[in-house]
This record gives C-alpha cells, structure tokens and sequence, in this order.
C-alpha cells in the first residue's frame, strides 16, 4: 500500500477548478515529484494534501486513512510536513525560534535536540546564523530554514514546493543534494517543481500536471526521456 | 521638585494603566489586523465587575480583609476574560473570511451592546438581592480594597500605598506579559500566527486557539486595569458614560503611538501617554490634558507613523 495515496482529486476555487481528477501514489520511502508549467495545480495538489484548501471530489489517504475534513494543524501531527511555495518563514521571528516552530507539534526534547543538531549540519550557513532575525536571510538560507523547520516535524512524508525558486544553480544544487540526503535517512519526499531537469534527477518516479490532470507519469529517468517531457520541459535538448 | 514628582507618579500610573488596556488592542491586531474597538468595553466592564463583586461579597464598608483586593481582582480578570473568550467565539470567529470592514463594524456593535447591556438596571432576582449587576444607569463609589496608607513622604510627596501597588501590579503584569509572548512555546505560536496565520497551521498550531487565547489575555489585562482605576479613582461613571469610551480611545492611542501590533510598543505607547497627559494637565492647562494625547498622536502619525517600536514592514519575495 502506498504511503499516500491520491484518488480522483478535484479542487475548486470558487467557480475555478484548479483541479480535474488528479490520482498520485507515493511509496514510502520514494522521492516523487510533481512537475508542470505555472498554474497546472501543482500548489493546490500540496494544499489540498496539508488540508489548506477542501477538495470538491476524490480522496487522499495518508497511511490507508483518509485525510478528508482533517484541519492542517492535526495532518501534520499525522506525519506530513510541508515546506511551502514562497517558503513562508516567520520573517518576524528568529532562526532558532523558526526551528523551535517547526518541532511545535512534538514534546520529546531529546529528539527535537538531536533532529535541530542533525538539520544545522546539513544547513551549516544556518548554524552561523541562529539568532538572526529570519528576515534578514538571503532567499537560499530562507529556503533552507523552510526545509530544515519542516525536519524538525520529523515528517514521515515531506512535501516541498518549488525549493529551487529564484535560487542560484550552484544553490540549487546544494538544496537537491539535501533533499537526497534526507530522503536517504528515511523521510518520503513528494517535490513540486518547474525545475524538471533538477527534479527528474532527483526523483524516483514523477508526474506531468497539465491544466489540473496528470497527463503521464513514469519512472524519473523515462520520464526525462521521454520525447513530451524534453519538448515541453527541458527545453529539447 | 514636590510638583514634578508627584505629576512623574501620577504619570507612571496613569500610563501603565493605558499600557495594559493598549496590549488588548495590539495583539489583537497583531494576529487578526482589526482593531477590536469593543476592547474598551472591557475595560470598563473591569472596573464594573470589580465593584459588583466587592459589593455582593461585603467588601463595601468598613476596613476589607487582606483577600479582598486579589479576590475581586481575580474575579473580575477570570469574568471579564470569559467574556472575550465568548465575544470572539460568537461575534468574530463567523467572519473569519469576511472582509475586515465587515469585523470592524461587528466589532462598534459589539462595543455598542456591552454599554448598553451594562446600563439594565437589576430587576427581579437580582433587584431584591440588592445585586448591582447588571450595572444600571448611575454612578457608583468603589470600595478602597487596596490600603489607602502613605508609605513615606519625600520632599513635600506623599507616596501612597495604593499607587505603588498600582503600578506594581500593573508592572507585574506587562512582565508577565511581556515573558508569556517572548519567553513561551505559545507565545511563539502567538508571533507566528500573526505573521502568517496559514504557515502556522501548516507547522501544527491550532489558529482558532491561538486567536481564544490572545482575546483571553487581552481582556484579562484589561480588567486588572479597570480594577486599578477604580482603585485609584473610586467615583465609577455609569457603563455607557463618555469617561470610558475616552479612556479606551486613549489606551488605543497608546497602541498606535506605540507601534500596532507591537507588544513592547504598547507598553512604552501607554507611559509615554500617560505622561504627557499628566505633565500637561499639570504644567500647562488642565482643561487640555486629551489635547495632548492627540496632538501625540497626530505628530507620531505624521513623523513616524508606523509608531515608535513599529517596524516599517519590509517583506523579502
Ligand atoms: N486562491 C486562489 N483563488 C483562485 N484561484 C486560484 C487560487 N490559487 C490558485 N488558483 C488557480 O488554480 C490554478 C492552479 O494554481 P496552482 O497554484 O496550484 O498552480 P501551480 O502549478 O502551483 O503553479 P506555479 O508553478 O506557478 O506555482 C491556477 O489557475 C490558479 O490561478
Ligand atoms: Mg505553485
């Protein structure tokens, strides 16, 4: 059984449907990443999953349960953690104080110790920087902070929203080589990206939104060779 | 000298009064972006509980017992903190998703109710038990629960015992405060959600409880300052009387000159309120004391207006 499972979603915004029907499976241990131009639904297939928006149709289940009518806040005590688009840091708040949010959901000091320490050794620009204002990071650190806040859940399934946005290549090279890292350490990722080349490397297995559908999904590496894919979006090389 | 330091105390408790009312309004907007102009209702129901409770348990002639003072205090912060809790479960939390015009305008009729509601004389049960609540439509004298002793005279002033045990208390409870947001898990949860409300629940925070627990606490402090200023004041307006509706624009003047939304701001925005009320009644013209406050506030909005401790907002895409 997958570890989620997305049957037949659709969601509306008003009279919008950003979504038709959308089905996705992720295995528990799996990178799985959501790649598609802007507007396809990518965001809304995330919201929908962290609760953020009520879907009008289909089913998510996370663990053979089903998430429906579930508030975000009690999802993530399930094991789902979300990194979101525009990486929503607590500008007002601390580094350290962003990290101590992230842990909000736990009570087990020793292993929020452990995962904060874990987290500032894949992130070590944010050790350097603890009690700065998280508003003053550069968009690289405030996207790094975002992933290492949604650590310190210790989520079972992490669901990242286009982490490579606005970033340098050489940045995003640093953040895909951690989110492998993590997902090596046992944390499911789903990844949302408009960076295909980025994130059918990464991936295991991905899926091509288009205007609110899956219109293929394979293997990451088919995927990337896939005639459709290379036109639309890798620019046909 | 003797004028300068008794107007300097007079100044201190006054504004630390204001600072406690100014925190409700600023947390309030703080997480929610409204301004809740029923918070000065609360503050005077405060003041009106306060003397309901001395009068039903006796406390009103005579030399009090030692307990009174916190009892009523305690009684008045529990109730008063009640009814924030209620006021934003029924008339707030529905229009979660209206547009904010909508809350502010929930927000005067809110204000407009508990005024009116307060001036109900007591009928029936309540009448033949002599109960004062609901608070009816004339003044009242407050019960001197605190000890009205002077502690020590220094050159000419006499420091009385109820001042320093205002601004004591008062003090007492901005610390509180001022750990309860800085130094806790919820407090963090408090700057968090008032950042960015869906984040927050993206991170496991219970938004609604989180926005319960900010009117609880506005309105506890709120009471404790219309229990204070009845103290140091004991002539009580009738509920829906001008005096109170002024007081709480005051206190929210403070916020602003503070900087909205900031919780330190409301605090240093309440004494420095206070202070040029005072020192300007005092100095220059008693009859122009609120000049002063909104000549304040008119100079801050036109030189710094975003308020004193305000961040000018500058957000990073
Ligand atoms: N709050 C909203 N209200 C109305 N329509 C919305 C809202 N959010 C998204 N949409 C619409 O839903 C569709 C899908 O949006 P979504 O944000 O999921 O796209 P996306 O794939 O994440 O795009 P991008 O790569 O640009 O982030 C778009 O047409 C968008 O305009
Ligand atoms: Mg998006």
């Amino acid at each position: 059984m997958p570890l989620l499972q997305i049957r037949d979603l659709s969601v509306h915004y008003g009279a919008i449907q950003a979504l038709h029907g959308v089905s996705v499976d992720v295995h528990e241990g799996e990178i799985v990443t959501l790649i598609g131009a802007n507007g396809a639904g990518k965001s809304t297939t995330l919201r929908a999953i962290s609760g953020l928006v009520k879907p009008s149709g289909g089913q998510i289940l996370f663990d053979g349960r089903p998430l429906h009518g579930l508030p975000p806040h009690e999802i993530v005590r399930l094991g789902i953690a979300q990194a979101p688009e525009g990486r929503g840091i607590f500008s007002n708040l601390t580094v350290d104080e962003n990290l101590e949010i992230g842990a909000y959901i736990r009570k087990d000091k020793d292993g929020i110790a452990r995962d904060r320490t874990r987290a500032l050794e894949l992130f070590p620009r944010l050790a350097e920087r603890l009690q700065q204002r998280a508003g003053t990071l550069s968009g690289g650190e405030q996207q790094m902070l975002a992933i290492a806040r949604a650590l310190l859940a210790r989520p079972r399934l992490m669901l990242l929203d286009e982490p490579s946005l606005g970033l340098a290549p050489r940045i995003v090279q640093t953040i895909f080589a951690i989110i492998r890292e993590i997902n090596a350490t046992g944390t499911t990722i789903l990844l949302v990206e408009q960076n295909a080349h980025m994130a059918l490397r990464a991936a295991n297995r991905g899926y091509v939104i288009e205007v609110g559908r899956v219109v293929l999904s394979d293997d990451a590496k088919a995927l990337a060779d896939s005639d459709e894919v290379r036109r639309a979006y890798l620019g046909g090389h | 000298m003797t004028r300068l330091l008794q107007t300097l105390m007079d100044g201190v408790a006054v504004g630390s009064l204001y600072a406690l009312i100014a925190l409700g309004y600023t947390m309030v907007y703080g997480i929610l972006k409204f301004i809740n102009f029923a918070h000065g209702d609360v503050f005077m129901l405060g003041a009106w509980v306060s003397f309901t409770l001395a009068a039903t348990l006796g406390f009103a002639g005579g030399a009090p017992p030692w307990f009174a003072a916190p009892l009523v205090l305690l009684g008045s912060m529990a109730l008063c903190g009640l009814l924030g809790f209620t006021v934003e479960r029924l008339a707030y939390r529905p229009l979660r998703n209206a547009p904010r015009i909508n809350v502010l305008i929930t927000a005067i009729g809110v204000s407009l109710f508990i005024e009116n509601t307060g001036q109900l004389e007591p009928i029936g049960w309540l009448a033949e038990r002599g109960l004062a609540f609901p608070f009816g439509t004339r003044p009242q004298r407050m019960p001197a629960l605190l000890p009205d002793a002077t502690l020590f005279e220094v050159v000419g002033v006499q420091v009385k015992l109820v001042d320093v045990l205002v601004i004591g208390i008062a003090f007492a409870l901005m610390g509180l405060l001022q750990w309860l947001v800085f130094g806790t898990k919820l407090g963090r949860a408090m700057r968090a959600v008032s950042h960015d409300p869906k984040t927050a629940a993206l991170m496991g925070i219970d938004v609604d409880r989180v926005i319960s627990f900010t009117f609880v606490v506005g309105s506890v402090l709120a009471a404790a300052a219309g229990f204070l200023a009845a103290e140091k004041y004991p002539s009580l307006n009738q509920p829906a009387h001008s005096t109170w509706i002024l007081l709480g624009l005051k206190a929210f003047v403070a916020a602003v000159v503070g900087g909205i939304g900031n919780v330190r701001g409301a605090m240093a925005g309440g004494l420095l309120i206070g202070m040029v009320e005072l020192f300007g009644a005092a100095y220059l013209s008693p009859q122009l004391r609120d000049v002063y406050v909104f000549s304040l506030l008119i100079v801050v909005l036109l030189v710094k207006p975003e308020g004193l401790l305000g961040k000018a907002t500058v957000e990073k895409v």
